[in-house]
Order: structure tokens, then C-alpha cells, then sequence
């Protein structure tokens, strides 16, 4: 309880703090929707040459795509911006700081940065599902919605988890600056429906990096495509994830000498 | 603030200049040895990219009966994974650099040495491009062996693209160093750079053989400097360009190289007296 009380306040702090920066929000606006404009341009030469890709017509893909963009928005609002300052702090030998807390380290150094205007992109992606669902006009049952939600919560939690373990790798290798380069890269896979890889790459983004099941799953939900043994599996999943994490993380931290402090 | 760059007797002046390009370039080749990990890292992000496209534009063409655009699966794959090649070659400082420059007042230092500092950028970068081909080597074999490209090269083919891609990197480098100016007057520049990356993505090659476009912006893209960067080279390995067409596309290079110099060089001189160091 007392670390739940202590991320909340660490994170309203976070809030506050880049709330000052009222400019950042317009720019940010502008840069989610140059990105939206992007991806539909992209999506508008794919459906030029063809009318479904692997199945999935092009209101349907604009779901999956509305769901990449809201999960890039947690990634780069709340994970991202922690586990750069921590890597960070590893090779300057300033982990001490947080180390030295009376709280669960992991806890502590996944709460402490926050990038409010980032999260821009989760009103963008919002809007992009909603026209997308006018458009399908399948209707969207409660249930739906509740697989749709539990879904995005998992795959919220395994892409924390996947950057939790390439992070941690800080504590072996000491330049870490194109982390983000490589997440941003690999998560690009998530915009198109996992069908479309072949095998061993199916297998690499679905299980090695879980993008399948933060982005694709919930979109099936919402297309009404999601049968329940999938979500059953993307939670039994996400709690082996976690567990490992966990275990890679307090293995990487056994490595770690201050440096500085 | 002088931004002219002190003038070397002239006996020693271009044994100078090719001594601090190698020097550079040494200097460079040592320190990313280093990084490896760091370099891999970069790597699997970059070929993620174009992996993804080519597995897209693969789909349709195996649901449109073997071909899209007159593009075999194999076609795609070639194009695909000489744009690998071609992107850790046309890889520049980015504009985001000149805002950490300018903004943390780290450009005060560079504006003492008597060098103008783009040229530490062109050759610091050229440098480490030796490196990052070297690691890249097991992941265009990887890629070969996994999606079977179709290739079909001459010899002057070769030696264009051997050309081309210096080319391309000059062009990007002088393209996105003037972007990168910009931050002499505004710091806040990521909206402005993300257009920039957006128009290069559409309009060079790098989303799509440009060949898949319509045909107007087919032919808007033949009088932009973008496509010489991505298709072009791409296109020199890849497509059956005749000779002529291959001269006219050097050309078109050096043309584009010289535009980039002259708006960097006229930007420069208004940008540098906007500089007031905030640091350092």
C-alpha cells in the first residue's frame, strides 16, 4: 500500500513538473498528428494495391493502428523516460540514490519521470479506434470492451516488462543511448496484424517481444475477433513475464557498484 | 564572433585537410569498436523498419497473384535489403544535435577551433561508417539467407553504387545540417524535423520503391533532393538502369550536394550571430 502511495506521488510530481511547459503541448499535438498523417498515407498506398492484407480490411487495420499509437503514448509518457534516467544513472554510479530508499527499488526507478504531453497520443489513438469502429459499424458489445480494456492493461504491463529487461541490460553494457531506437523499431511490427510475419518472426514479436499481445490482442478484441483462451494465455503470460523481469532485474542490480557516489 | 577559418600556408593546406579527415575517421573507427553492443542495439531498431515493409508489400504481392507494382516477392526483398545498406551509409548527424549544441552552449568551443564544425560531423561520421558496415555484414547475410532476394548486377552497377552512396550521405549531410540550423533561432524544432523525416519518408524511397507511387508524386519526388538519397542508390544495385541513366543520377547528386553546401553555408553565416552561449 505504502508503495502504491508512494508511485502515485512520485508521479503526480512528474505531472507537475512538465505541466509547467504549457508550449509543449501544442508541439506535441502537432507531432502526434504529423505521425497519424504518416501512417494513414502509408496505410492508403498499402490499400491502393490491395483490398485486405492477410484478412483485414482497412477500418480493421485502423484499429490495430489506433491501439499501437495509444500504447506508443504509455510507452513514451511513463516507461521510456524512467528506464532512460535509470540507465543513466547506472553508468554514472547515481543509482545509489534511489538504491539508498526505503522502497522496492524496481518500483521506485520505473515512477520517477514522467512526460505528460506525450501522452497527447492516447487522445490520438482514442480518436483513431472511435472512426474506426463508426466505420466498421460491427458493434461493440460490453464484453468487447471488458476483453478490450483487460487486454490493453496486460499489454501495457509486458511492454514495461520488455523494457524493464532490455534496460536492465545497463548493468552489463554501458552505452545504452540507442535503446529507444531499437524499442522504437521493433514496435513498429505492432502496426500491421501478426499474420502477415512469417513463423520465426511471429514467434520473436509475440513471445521474445510481446508486441503481439499489446497491440494485436486488443485490437481482435475490438474487431470482435478475440477468442478467450488468447487472453487467457496474454495474462498467464504476463505474470511469467513479470516474474522473470523481476528475477533479471534483482540478478542485473547484484552487478552493480556505485561508481561516484 | 569569427566563423572564417584561420588560413593554413598554402603549401600545406590540403595535406592539412586530408590529415584532419583521416585523423577524424581514425579516431572514430576506434571509438565505436568499442560500442558494440551499442551498435547492434541501433542496428536490429534500423533493420526492423524495413523489414516490416518489405514483409507488408511480400503479403500483397503473394495475394495479387506473385506481384505488385511488376515487383516479384524476390524484387521486393532485393530492394529491401540493399536499403539496409544503403541507410548505414546515408546515416548523418542529426539536427537534434545542433539543439543540444546550441542549447547546453557546447557550440562556444567548436566555434574557437579553426575548422567550421560540420566538417568534425562529415568526417566523425564517415568514420564509423567502416565499423557499422563491418557489424552489419552478419545481418545482411541473415537477411539474404531468410527472404531469398533476386539480384541481378553489372559491373558499372557496382561502381555506381560505390559512388552513389557517398552521395547520398553527403547530400543528407548538408540537408540536415541546414535543417539542424534552424535551432539558432528556436530551440523547440521536433515538430519541424519530424515533417521533414516525414516528407523524406514518402518522397525518397525509403517507405516504398518510389516506383509503387502514383505517378505524380513519382514525378515530384525526380525534383527533390530526397529520392537521390534512398532510391537511387537502391535503385543503381537493384533496377536495370542503362549507363546513361546511371551518369544522370551521379549527377543529379553532385547537383544536390552543391545546393546543400550553398544553403548551409548562406543560412550559417545569418545563423551564427543569433549564437549567445548559455553555458560552457
Amino acid at each position: 500500500m505504502q508503495t502504491l502511495r508512494v508511485a502515485l506521488l512520485h508521479l503526480r510530481v512528474g505531472v507537475m513538473t512538465d505541466l509547467q511547459y504549457r508550449v509543449n503541448f501544442a508541439l506535441q499535438v502537432l507531432q502526434s498528428l504529423l505521425a497519424l498523417a504518416t501512417g494513414l498515407v502509408v496505410f492508403s498506398l498499402v490499400y491502393a494495391h490491395t483490398t485486405e492484407l492477410n484478412g483485414w480490411s482497412q477500418n480493421e487495420l485502423l484499429v490495430v493502428l489506433g491501439v499501437q499509437i495509444v500504447m506508443g503514448g504509455v510507452i513514451r509518457a511513463v516507461v521510456q523516460p524512467n528506464m532512460m534516467r535509470f540507465t543513466e544513472e547506472v553508468r554514472d554510479g547515481k543509482l545509489d540514490h534511489a538504491l539508498t530508499k526505503p522502497v522496492d527499488a524496481q518500483m521506485l526507478v520505473s515512477v520517477r519521470q514522467v512526460e505528460v504531453w506525450q501522452a497527447v497520443d492516447l487522445l490520438t489513438g482514442a480518436g483513431v479506434i472511435v472512426v474506426a469502429l463508426i466505420r466498421l459499424d460491427g458493434g461493440v458489445g460490453p464484453l468487447d470492451v471488458l476483453g478490450f480494456v483487460t487486454a490493453l492493461a496486460v499489454g501495457a504491463l509486458l511492454l514495461y516488462c520488455f523494457w524493464m529487461l532490455l534496460a536492465t541490460l545497463a548493468f552489463w553494457i554501458v552505452n545504452m543511448w540507442h535503446l529507444p531506437e531499437l524499442f522504437e523499431g521493433v514496435f513498429q511490427t505492432g502496426r500491421w496484424p501478426i499474420g502477415i510475419y512469417p513463423p520465426w518472426l511471429r514467434f520473436s514479436v509475440t513471445f521474445l517481444v510481446p508486441i503481439a499481445f499489446a497491440v494485436t490482442v486488443p485490437a481482435e478484441a475490438l474487431t470482435s475477433r478475440l477468442d478467450w483462451e488468447t487472453l487467457v494465455l496474454a495474462i498467464g503470460f504476463a505474470c511469467v513475464f513479470f516474474a522473470f523481469t523481476r528475477w533479471f532485474w534483482r540478478f542485473g542490480l547484484s552487478r552493480y557498484t556505485g561508481a561516484s557516489a | 564572433m569569427s566563423t572564417v577559418p584561420a588560413s593554413l600556408p598554402e603549401a600545406g593546406r590540403v595535406r592539412s585537410w586530408v590529415d584532419f579527415y583521416l585523423t577524424s575517421m581514425r579516431t572514430q573507427i576506434s571509438s565505436q569498436f568499442q560500442y558494440r553492443a551499442a551498435a547492434y542495439m541501433y542496428l536490429l531498431g534500423m533493420v526492423a523498419e524495413p523489414v516490416i515493409y518489405l514483409v507488408v508489400w511480400t503479403t500483397i504481392a503473394e495475394d495479387s497473384g506473385g506481384t505488385v507494382g511488376g515487383l516479384t516477392a524476390g524484387d521486393l526483398a532485393a530492394y529491401y535489403i540493399v536499403w539496409t545498406f544503403v541507410r548505414n551509409m546515408n546515416l548523418v548527424f542529426t539536427p537534434f544535435g545542433w539543439e543540444w549544441r546550441i542549447r547546453d552552449g557546447e557550440l562556444s568551443g567548436w566555434l574557437l577551433r579553426p575548422l567550421h564544425p560540420i566538417h568534425y560531423d562529415i568526417a566523425g561520421f564517415a568514420g564509423s561508417k567502416i565499423p557499422w558496415l563491418l557489424f552489419y555484414l552478419p545481418i545482411a547475410v541473415v537477411l539474404t539467407l531468410v527472404f531469398d532476394p533476386t539480384f541481378d548486377v553489372r559491373a558499372a552497377e557496382i561502381a555506381v553504387f560505390a559512388v552513389a552512396i557517398w552521395g547520398a550521405y553527403l547530400i543528407r549531410s548538408f540537408n540536415q545540417g541546414a535543417l539542424g540550423l534552424v535551432c539558432f533561432w528556436t530551440t523547440r524544432v521536433s515538430a519541424l524535423f519530424s515533417l521533414y523525416i516525414m516528407v523524406e519518408l514518402l518522397l525518397s524511397g525509403r517507405l516504398v520503391p518510389m516506383t509503387l507511387m502514383p505517378d505524380w508524386v513519382q514525378t515530384l519526388a525526380w525534383f527533390l533532393p530526397f529520392q537521390w538519397t534512398f532510391f537511387f542508390p537502391i535503385e543503381t544495385l537493384v533496377g536495370d538502369y542503362s549507363n546513361t541513366e546511371l551518369l544522370r543520377g551521379l549527377g543529379m547528386q553532385v547537383f544536390w550536394i552543391l545546393v546543400g553546401i550553398a544553403i548551409f553555408s548562406l543560412v550559417w553565416r545569418h545563423a551564427v550571430r543569433h549564437y549567445t552561449a548559455v553555458n560552457n
